[in-house]
């Protein structure tokens, strides 16, 4: 086997220096009751076969081109990042608990921290999360760490998986939930917070595509004593967007994706998370910090230790261990590759696209559901029939927008389509082509 | 020592700037598309100001990373003992298979057909891992082994819900993983210590001492942090079982138990595996994982959902699961991480015991070369890991610390230092199967020959280490005075 | 960490055997932790206070010590309501390091009657008592 390096000569050296015969020596301490009867039933492959294998599987997926994001956006990835981030120093080390051998690691975890925390207007962030929902439980259960109320409001328009995953995380407390409905323009109500929640959550773009009011959230919830806690699915929205620290939001969290990772079904992301100072020592996951070493040099180290499980134990923030630090390498990259001027081009390129495709399905007969303003995504009530025609379209390479009706019963028939950089007008003028 | 003796040397040093002192108004690295649409303007209330972003070119990120990189210790660079954490190769074929574009670019919504492939490569992953721990059902979801953790306590604590009585207490011995008390902790169940024996292991008498009907279970990491299987474990479920109790077996030492032992038999009722141990993905400074969990049939119907069915010869994802403990990921789990791992476990196949002997044989070939150097506080048969301590060194005033930096100069990764807790000033160490003899063989005169710097000159150990760009950064100083975002030059 | 020989247990003040210190003037009884916690812990990077006006309670932790790898709570050595907090130690925590029982005291808390204050142990016997216990290994 070429991943084992041993010789049989070498294997017969070292059993006679830790004094055995055979290797089954060194297994005697596991039960005859506790044994495998049998040998593992999976014939090895050879390196070709195995790739056979693998390309006939990729081959059964048919990814075209999809007119959908709804918390997984396709991007452009520039060339040099998966080349930088695919160096075996970064992808094959372990997390950096020793600091004089992962400065590399520590330094751009350091800087991913500070490009997160200014992109959304914040004063700390950490060093990544499993992904934006699981960003988003954790920030609702710190919420409540905070103000000590085990209530929580959620807008309705928050990404229904991502709600999903914070009941996952609620249930065994017993923390509550209380939705906030939807207003005619898409955006989320405010009037009817209740007074004994530790925090408002709202996504913006919201699941609907629709920029919420951040400054009215911060509000809403600031009046009854609670947090704002606000989500995003599409980190590229804040190359053009204010961002929500500057409108008040107290803890900022989501995934961030769309910088430099491709889609792969979803997985893996990078979860965000970045809140106020005030509360950075309890906030989740790892936190890497600038010191100076013996000698003077400017160097960087995990810190904050003390809140994590391996120290804290059961009274640590959180359970969090492995994050995702390879993918928050790669959002860094592309942070530092669109740059400032760049990110904001991007992102307008985004609107502009998704604005043309709105226009070109409201010829097609496609009725807007609600008018708020959008960034890249946005929901159409479809023409009759195009259920069946969403069918006919898949063939040709095309996914045409989500069937909402999966997700919120009120919308049945309506989709939710998205644009970014990378749908092209030829695309799209193809694409509805294939619509009309 | 001779020069070349060990790896390490002096080497190339770049030093680089943080990335916002490189910065220049101007400059840009990334190809923006040709504007072919109209221009459509927001309302200006909604925009902000441009990010507070660098503005580098191509040339500046490239230099910027790859020197960056060059100050990171990685497997591929050398030996890489970290006890617990299983830094084995990552094999290259398993990045080639994940690189494939019907995987790249596949959207996580697209329709069930146009999916077929990727279903059926989490379903196959699936199988393996059941065929490899002899358990029930899978779920790939877990994106880490402490989300996967979770999920196997949440099933516990929704398996007691539906049972109609919650329990409020969980058996924790103290050799168990770190994460598992803050896992706990998130369910509500408050950890309770159990007495070792003088082997380092837990008896079914202890079990049966603490093990009440308001014990939702045991959380064992088997073989445990000593790197000692528990061979009483079979006993302990029982026991357990008897009370209405659940075993939750912490998967990350499966590296140890492949081809030997079948999980099912011992009794463990839910275990979580680390793609990224065991299973061969790369770490990538601390993540991506994945953490699926493999369970017994009793709680298959709390495992996550959606789940990948097969109906025929298609596959589909179910979310009708009325007992199931819900969603941990936005989407399916890090299905990049799978792809790797299902490159490893098809690659392996039944040689995944071979791997296993070997991780075992290497680790007690440093344990019976170390022995007589290094204190062994539990001397024991143990399996794919072997803990020291500085017990002789700190006569010397030299602590496990010193010993961990000064390895760094001779070219090595330390082992992992000061865990488990229950050894004072633990050097844990764990080989894995993918080093060879000869590594191994460097390894151990490294450590050799720093045994004899205590003695002849503890300060040149003390003030380790000499060869990298940075030497001992002030932690203390750092949590004190917290830097957690950098300023602009 | 110091060897036993290196250990000050002031005699003004009367200690519990989770390493707290309480001097008592008037109903106002004074607290810290000794030179034992402070060498064991190491560097203080951060003390977590209680707020003034509070209730604390004898044996129950009203705040906690954190170095750079361990986090320890602080227990109360008597029960009362804490009256004044030693704000100094959130920019300087290093003060519990360097003078534990004079400028890196905790809190004050005010209390009605002696029985808790009566109940510590004195210096000489829980220097007696710091002498069985094994050297906790600071790193």
């Amino acid at each position: 086997m070429r991943y084992l390096s041993n010789t049989q000569e070498d294997l017969r050296e070292m059993k006679e220096a830790v004094g055995i015969k055979d290797v089954c020596e060194l297994f005697a301490s596991i039960p005859q009751n506790t044994r495998r009867a049998k040998e593992i039933a999976i014939e090895p492959r050879s390196e070709w076969a195995l790739m056979r294998e693998f390309s006939e599987l990729s081959d059964a997926n048919k990814p075209g081109v999809a007119f959908i994001g709804a918390g997984s956006y396709s991007h452009h990835v520039p060339a040099h990042i998966p080349y930088l981030y695919s160096r075996s120093e970064f992808q094959t080390s372990y997390t950096p608990y020793q600091p004089e051998v992962s400065q590399g690691t520590l330094q751009a975890i350091f800087e991913f921290q500070t490009m997160t925390a200014n992109l959304l207007g914040m004063d700390v962030a950490n060093a990544s999360m499993y992904d934006g929902a699981s960003a988003l439980a954790e920030s609702a259960l710190m919420a409540i760490r905070v103000k000590k109320k085990p209530k929580v409001a959620l807008s309705r328009l928050n990404h229904p998986h991502y709600v999903q995953v914070v009941d996952t995380y609620f249930k065994p407390s017993g923390f509550e939930t209380v939705e906030l409905g939807v207003l005619p323009d898409g955006r989320t109500d405010y009037s009817k917070v209740p007074d004994d929640v530790s925090a408002v959550i709202v996504q913006s773009p919201n699941f609907l595509g629709v920029i919420e009011d951040l400054g009215a959230a911060a509000k809403a919830a600031h009046d009854k004593g609670a947090l704002l806690v606000v989500s995003f699915t599409e980190a590229m929205a804040w190359g053009l967007l204010k961002n929500p620290g500057s409108q008040g939001a107290d803890i900022v969290c989501g995934e961030g994706k769309s910088f430099g990772l491709s889609q792969n079904m979803g997985g893996p992301g990078v979860g965000i998370f970045t809140c106020k100072m005030d509360f950075v020592r309890t906030t989740p996951g790892r936190l890497v910090g600038q010191t100076t070493d013996k000698n003077g040099n400017r160097s960087f180290v995990l810190t904050l230790a003390a809140r994590e499980q391996h120290i804290r134990r059961e009274k640590a923030v959180s359970n969090i261990c492995t994050n995702s630090g390879h993918c928050a390498l790669a959002a860094a990259m592309y942070m530092a590759t669109a740059g400032k001027t760049g990110l904001r081009g991007m992102a307008q390129l985004n609107h502009d696209h998704a604005a043309y495709l709105k226009a070109g399905l409201e010829k097609a007969g496609f009725r807007p559901l609600f008018n708020g303003p959008f960034f890249n995504e946005f929901a159409m009530t479809a023409p009759a029939g195009f259920d069946y025609k969403h069918e006919k379209i898949a063939q040709k390479g095309f996914i045409a927008g989500l069937d909402l009706g999966r997700y919120l019963t009120e919308h049945k028939g309506v989709f939710l389509f998205c644009a970014t950089e990378v749908h092209t007008k030829d695309v799209i003028d193809a694409f509805l082509k294939e619509v009309a | 020592m001779s020069e070349n003796k060990y790896p390490g040397t002096s080497g190339l040093a770049f030093k680089e700037a943080l990335l916002w002192e490189r910065s220049r108004a101007g400059r840009l690295a990334i190809s923006i598309p040709e504007q072919d649409v109209p221009k459509s303007d927001l309302d200006p209330n909604l925009v902000g100001d441009a990010p507070d972003l660098p503005e580098l070119s191509e040339v500046d990120v490239v230099r910027h990373y790859t020197r960056l990189s060059t100050w990171n210790y990685g497997v591929d660079t050398g030996t890489y003992p970290l006890g617990s954490c299983t830094m084995k190769y990552n094999p290259k074929v398993n990045e080639q298979a994940a690189a494939l574009p019907g995987f790249t670019e596949l959207h996580p919504l697209a329709p069930e057909s146009s999916i077929q492939g990727a279903l059926k490569l989490m379903y196959e992953l699936e199988r393996d891992l059941l065929e490899i721990t002899g358990m029930h059902a899978a779920s790939l979801q877990p994106s880490a082994g402490a989300q996967g953790e979770l999920t196997g306590i949440l099933m516990i604590h929704a398996y007691h819900a539906h049972k109609g009585k919650q329990r409020h207490k969980i058996i924790m011995p103290s050799t168990a993983h770190g994460t598992n008390p803050a896992s706990a902790a998130l369910c509500g169940y408050k950890p309770v210590p159990v007495e070792l024996s003088k082997d380092g292991i837990v008896t079914p008498d202890a079990i049966r001492a603490i093990m009440d009907d308001d014990t939702a279970g045991i959380m064992i990491t088997n073989p445990n942090t000593l790197g000692i299987f528990e061979s009483h474990i079979a006993e302990i479920a029982q026991i357990i079982h008897e009370k209405g109790g659940l075993v939750y077996g912490d998967g990350a030492n499966m590296n140890a138990l492949m081809g030997y032992v079948d999980i099912e038999k011992t009794g463990i009722d839910v275990m979580h595996l680390n793609m990224h141990k065991t299973f061969s993905t790369p770490h990538g400074g601390g993540g991506p994982g994945a953490g699926p969990v493999v369970a017994r049939d009793i709680l298959e119907p709390f495992l996550p959902v959606p789940r990948v069915k097969k109906d025929g010869d298609r596959y589909t994802l179910v979310s009708d699961a009325p007992l199931s403990v819900g969603r941990l990921h936005a989407f399916y789990g890090n299905f990049a991480i799978l792809v790797r791992a299902l490159a490893y476990t098809r690659t392996l196949g039944k040689d995944l015991k071979d791997v296993t002997e070997q991780a075992v044989l290497n680790a007690n070939y440093i344990k019976a070369n170390l022995k007589d150097v290094y204190n062994l506080p539990f001397p024991q048969p143990s399996m794919h890991e072997c803990i020291f301590n500085d017990g002789i060194q700190h006569r010397s005033g030299v602590t496990t610390m010193d010993i961990a930096k000064r390895l760094i100069d001779l070219g090595y990764h330390p082992p992992t230092v000061y865990f488990p807790l229950v050894v004072d000033g633990a050097i844990m160490i764990e080989p894995t199967e993918t080093e060879s003899k000869d590594d191994l063989d460097g390894f151990i005169d490294a450590m050799k020959t720093i045994a004899e710097e205590v003695k002849a000159n503890p300060d040149e150990v003390k003030n380790s280490p000499h060869n990298t760009t940075i030497s001992r950064p002030d932690e203390v100083q750092a949590a004190r005075k917290l830097i957690l975002k950098g300023q602009k030059a | 960490m110091k060897e036993f020989a290196e250990l000050n247990f002031d005699k003004e003040v009367s200690y519990t055997k989770t390493h707290e210190w309480a001097k008592k003037t008037g109903n106002i009884v004074r607290i810290g932790v000794d030179d034992y916690a402070q060498s064991a812990l190491g560097d203080i990077v951060y003390v977590e206070l209680p707020s003034v006006g509070g209730a604390v309670n004898a044996g129950a932790a009203f705040g906690s010590l954190e170095s750079t790898k361990a986090v320890s709570d602080l227990n109360s050595p008597v029960s009362g309501v804490v009256v004044k907090v030693n704000d100094a130690l959130s920019d300087n925590p290093e003060l519990i390091n360097s003078s534990p029982y004079g400028d890196g005291w905790i809190i004050d808390v005010e209390v009605k009657g002696d029985s808790d204050f009566d109940a510590l142990l004195k210096s000489d016997a829980y220097a007696e008592y710091v002498k069985t216990l094994e050297p906790i290994e600071a790193n």
